[in-house]
Parts: C-alpha cells; structure tokens; sequence
C-alpha cells in the first residue's frame, strides 16, 4: 500500500473541473484507490467516484490523504500528487 | 401590480410575456423484479443511451456558451461511469429485486440529500446535477422522450421551479427573453448559461412565483433579482428606457469584438467561426466572427431515419448564407463515418473506423447523396461568398474525382438554368499526414487548404484522443505538429494558396501566436473563443510573432514550448490573463 498526505492550493479545492480531473486521473490506475479528508474528518471515499469524491467536501487549504493498493500504486500516487501540486494546472 | 424579489443571477431587463415551463416527472413505479439480470441489462443499455445524449448536448453547448461552461455536461459523463452510482443501484437490482427505475430513483435520492445537506453552496447546488442525470436514465428506462424547452413558438419570460442543465441547454435560446426560477442559486447551472448568453434571470424567488399564469405580463429586472407581475404602463416606460440604455452600452463593448484582428504591425488576418446549424451563424457574428470557417453540414443527417432533401438542405443552407452575406462561408461536405454513423446507412464492422470509410471516401461511393448535397450547396452559393470544403482527403485523385462530379453537377444546374456561383472556391481539409506531406501536389487542384488539427494530431502522433492512456501524446504544441503545421503553411504559400485552420488549435490562446508567426490566413474556431483570440492578435506584432517562432522551433519538448507560449501571453495580455 502507498499513501500521501498533500495540500489543495487551487481555488476551487475539488470541485467541478479539478474534482474531474482527478477522478479521470485515478481512473487510469488500476489499484483501488481512496481519498481522506483530513481537514473535516470526513469518512474515506471512492477516488474513482466522482459523486462519492464531492461528497467529500475537499476545499482550498484542506489536507487530504491519498491511498492506493494495488499492482500500480506507487504510479497512481505519483501521478495523482502531481495533478495537486500542479494546482490543476489553475495557474 | 405585484413585486417579488429573488436572487440576481443574471444582469439586464427582460419585458414580456410569460411562459410557465412544468415539465412532468415520470411517474416511477416500484415492483419487484424475477430476473434480475436482464433488468440490469435494460439499465445498461439506458445508461449507455443517456451517455450518448448527454453527449450531443454537451457539443451542442460547448458551441453556444463555449467549452468552460459546457463542461457540466462532462461532469455528467462522468456520473454515468460513477462506480459507486452504479454499484448502489445495480446492488438495488439485484438484492432488493427493485425494477431499474425504482433502483435508480433511490440512489439519486440518496446521492441529493448527501449534496443538499452540505454546507458550501455551490455543492447544495450539485444536487441538481444528480437528479438532471438520473431522470435521463428513467426516461429512457420508460422509452420516454425528453420534454425540452425548444418548443418554444414566441420570445417569452420562462418560469419554473427550478431548470435542469439539460433543459437550459436544449432551449431555443432565441426565444427566451428571462428566466425566473423558484429554487436554485448563482451557481445553479440555469445561472451560469443565463450569464454566458446574457439573458436576464432570478433565481430563488420561492414558490410564489409559480402562481404566475402563461401570458401574464412580467418585467425581470436581472440586476436587482425583482420581478413585476402585471405592471403600470408608466413602470413598463421606465423600465424600457433604462434597457435602451443598456443596449446602448452593450452595443460598444460588442463594437470592441467587431474590430477586425489586425497586429499592432498592420497584419490583418481573418477570425471566423466553426458552426453546425442555423443559431450558431448568428451567436457567430455577435461574438464579432468574420464569417465561417467551417460550416459542418452532419447536423442536418444526424438523428433521423432516411439523408435530408437537396430542398431541405438547401433551405438550411440558404438560411446561413443569407445571414453570413458577403462574408466567406465555408462548408463542408458530409463527414461521416470514424465514430459518428447514420442508422439509415450500414457501415459495416470496421476494425478502425477512424482509418476506414468515412468522409469523402463515403461520399465518393454514395454518388447521389453526393450529388444532392452539392446541388443543394451550390444553389444556396447564388450571390453569396460560399466556398466548398471537402475532408479526410488523402491522395489527389480523391479531389479529382470529387471536383469531376461537382462539376457534373453544376452543368446539370446550368443545363436546368438554375443560377450559382460559377467560380465557386474549392478547399480541402488537410487532416490526414498525407496530405500535410503533399500540399505541393494537392495545390494544383485546390483554392485554399484549412488545417483540421483535431484529426490530424491524433494521426500524426498515431493517438487516439479518448483513450485516456494516450492522450499524453495529443499535444497541439507538440514540436513534431508545429514542424508540420508550419510545413503545411509554408508550402501552401509557395504555391499562392491561402491557409486556414478549423482545429481546437486555432482557437487556443496559446497556440495563436505561434500561428500568426507561421503566416496562418485565417483562424476558425468556436465562437465563444472568437473575442479572446482576437483581442490576442491585435496585442502582437506579426515581427514579435516571427521572432517568438524562430525562438521556440529549436526547443526539444512540449512543455518547454507550452513554458514560452505562456509567457508570451502574459507579456502581452497582462499577469491576470492566464486563467486557464
């Protein structure tokens, strides 16, 4: 299992556009992989869920940790912490 | 007279008349289903159905409001693929032995109350987006057809409860003057694409404004979120100076966009627009389009069972080009075929369609569709500036036996005594590397070439561009597609052709100067991109252009090249412009 703890930087945290990116992004892996809010202590979700990932109320400045099990995990959060840190590509 | 106050979710005054909007829900009955896997089938294939209708309007909408506020609808896609919507209601099926509608009304209401009791407001408003996506999915469960606003028959003041993305976005957007809305907030989707299309609208103004009778008299004032119900002649006066006023002041920051796209060097070369039915033509010029690069005729084929009349498509034809008037309207013939089919022809399994029978190889083995189809352009072509485009070519003899029957057919017409334009121009889409390779060739029988980048990167870099495990490789900054691009330009001049191009490429920001730095004529795009790309052009000179290119074409890597092109644009545009 591989894990992250990363910061959301872009405005909008992961909503609309970033929150799909993502989600298009985890789909490309084929570990199972989750996200935590760390910031609001809500429940784990679904990284391939676009529904479940909103629910998460992930917004700009919050902490999340990113999880991912599977034959290509290190890949999925090498790519995913890129994703964030580019700040979606917002600026 | 009566006053109700709701949110200002959309600027101006609208005055008329109104037009309650109550769409029926499907009414959803729950029993419990024997065989569960054919239920599960018969959702599929309704999730399957929704994806390729939610699919057409998010095209539909990326032309009308561009492709920032059209992107709900990729949202929507995305929902459709949602594992865990998905799971809950195939579990539905299968555990509870629900019928698919009861299942899939079940895991929307789950999903709505989870949005609609979050705190942040544009998340409340998701709730929506939810419930749009699954009343798409019972209708078709139903076989029901979706009740949209296009039947409109005079311009009206919309009232409802609330809108879904999907009926805003299929509304006859001509004929809606406001929009008042009982629920919904300044991030509901009925909000955005009223900001985008500049039509006035109130959002949350309760349930009291659902008593207003079809054909009441309103007056919206957008600005301060108040509605009029049957207001004073005297309150009507007032209100129509101030929307003189208005029109005034909208008329000069449109003037702006009308200005032509000249560089700060007295370069001028031409903006036009890519469009695919009637309504765009005019979106097109408002957003200060030149006239039309691109003009694709499929929407006429599309969505139904038998291939249109010359006389309709002439109609449809005609209606543009007397719109355009004397400016160029390009367009091109049918392309069909690669992953858009017609139910009323059998293209055969194909291996590749994209590398198969489609466009003009279609056309050159279905000689009377084609035949009819230039007949019809070449009439609408009478006293107007159409020019004719034929796609996917790859070898000169497919233009050839294309302009052998084009000119069968203007004889016939001229034999019938029916007028055209005689000396009507004729391009060809370069979009195929062969052609790219071969402009030299293919310049003895053309006018003009216009560059169709989405094609041709996906079979330059050999990717195709929804497999999301390649799409790294679709890169329009790519230094193998600029050497071609450039190449292209280059040898269509030595010939005395002029170029254009109808890709995304023409239309992204980054790319633009670039372009102008190779000499590109003209640049056809979406006309919601037409302000910015103009406002672009006219910050550079053509000699800033020319040195930037020489400047980039050594660069090895496309993020070194995307690197420059950013900070070109902020040189010129200003810090607060790179907001993509």
């Amino acid at each position: 299992m591989h894990e992250i703890t990363l910061s959301v930087r872009n405005e909008v945290g992961l909503h609309a556009r970033p929150a799909a990116l993502f989600v298009k992004k985890a789909n490309k892996f084929k570990s199972n992989i989750d996200v935590e809010n760390l910031s609001c202590g809500s429940p784990k979700v679904d990284a391939k869920s676009i529904l479940s990932l909103l629910t998460a109320g992930i917004e700009c400045n919050h902490k999340i940790r990113v999880r991912a099990e599977g034959e290509d995990e290190e890949k999925a959060i090498n790519a995913l912490k890129e994703l964030v840190d580019s700040n979606f590509g917002e600026d | 007279m009566r006053n109700l106050k709701g949110i200002p979710a959309s600027k101006g005054i609208a005055i008329g008349t109104s037009f309650v909007y109550q769409p029926e829900k499907p009414k959803i009955e729950e029993w419990k289903v024997k065989n569960t896997r054919t239920e599960i089938k018969r959702f599929q294939i309704a999730v399957e159905k929704s994806k390729e209708q939610i699919s057409k309007i998010y095209a539909k909408s990326k032309e009308e409001v561009g492709e920032d506020t059209a992107r709900i609808f990729e949202a929507h896609l995305l929902f459709l693929d949602d594992p865990a919507l998905l799971e809950k209601i195939k579990n539905g099926i299968k555990e509870k032995k629900l019928n698919a509608e009861a299942s899939v009304a079940k895991a929307v209401e789950e999903f709505t109350v989870i949005f609609e009791n979050m705190s942040d407001e544009y998340m409340r408003a998701r709730a929506a987006d939810v419930q749009d996506v699954g009343q798409r999915i019972v209708r078709n469960l139903l076989g029901l057809t979706e009740k949209s606003l296009d039947k409109l028959t005079f311009p009206s003041i919309i009232i409802a409860k609330d809108l879904t993305p999907s009926e805003t976005a299929q509304m006859k957007k001509s004929f809606v003057l406001g929009f008042c809305t009982a629920a919904g907030g300044i991030t509901s989707h009925t909000a955005i694409m009223a900001r985008m299309l500049e039509i006035p609208a109130i959002v949350g103004l309760g349930e009291e404004i659902l008593y207003v009778k079809s054909g009441q008299r309103l007056v919206v004032d957008g600005k301060e979120g108040n509605v009029i119900i049957d207001p004073s002649k005297e309150l009507v006066a007032e209100y129509q100076k101030c929307q003189q006023k208005l029109k005034a002041l909208r008329k000069e920051t449109l003037a702006l966009t009308q200005i032509p796209a000249m560089t700060r060097d007295g370069h001028q070369v031409e903006v036009v627009a890519n469009i695919g039915d009637v309504n765009s033509a005019k979106i097109a010029l408002e957003y200060g389009a030149e006239g039309v690069g691109l003009l694709r005729t499929e929407f006429l084929y599309l969505d139904r069972n038998s291939p249109p009349s010359e006389e309709e498509q002439y109609t449809a034809y005609k209606a543009i080009a007397d719109i355009m008037g004397q400016r160029p309207l390009i367009i091109r013939t049918l392309d069909i075929g690669g992953d858009k089919k017609l139910p009323y022809f059998d293209f055969g399994e194909e291996l590749n369609p994209f590398l198969g029978w489609r466009a003009i190889r279609f056309c050159l083995d279905h000689v009377d569709l084609f035949r009819k189809q230039l007949r019809a352009i070449l009439r609408a072509s009478k006293d107007r500036n159409v020019k004719i485009m034929f796609p996917m070519i790859a070898d000169v003899d497919e233009i050839r036996r294309a302009k052998k029957i084009l000119n069968e057919v203007k004889a016939e017409l001229k034999k019938l005594g029916i007028l055209f334009a005689d000396d009507i121009e004729v391009g060809i889409m370069v979009e195929t590397p062969a052609a790219a390779m071969a402009i030299d060739i293919l310049s003895e029988e053309v006018d003009f070439f216009s560059i169709g980048t989405n094609d041709l990167i996906q079979y330059t870099m050999a990717c195709d561009r929804t497999n999301e495990k390649v799409t790294y490789l679709y890169q329009i900054l790519h230094p193998a597609i600029l050497r071609l691009v450039n190449n292209i330009i280059k040898t269509a001049h030595n010939n005395d052709k002029w170029v254009g191009m109808c890709g995304e490429m023409a239309g992204e920001p980054l790319a633009i100067p670039i372009l102008l730095g190779f000499g590109l004529d003209e640049f056809s795009m979406n006309p919601a991109a037409v302000p910015k790309a103009k406002e672009i052009i006219r910050s550079i000179s053509l000699e800033e252009a020319k040195k930037f290119v020489s400047s980039i074409m050594d660069l090895k890597n496309v993020e070194k090249i995307q690197q420059r092109a950013k900070e070109i644009i902020v040189e010129k545009m200003g810090k607060n412009y790179m907001q993509f």
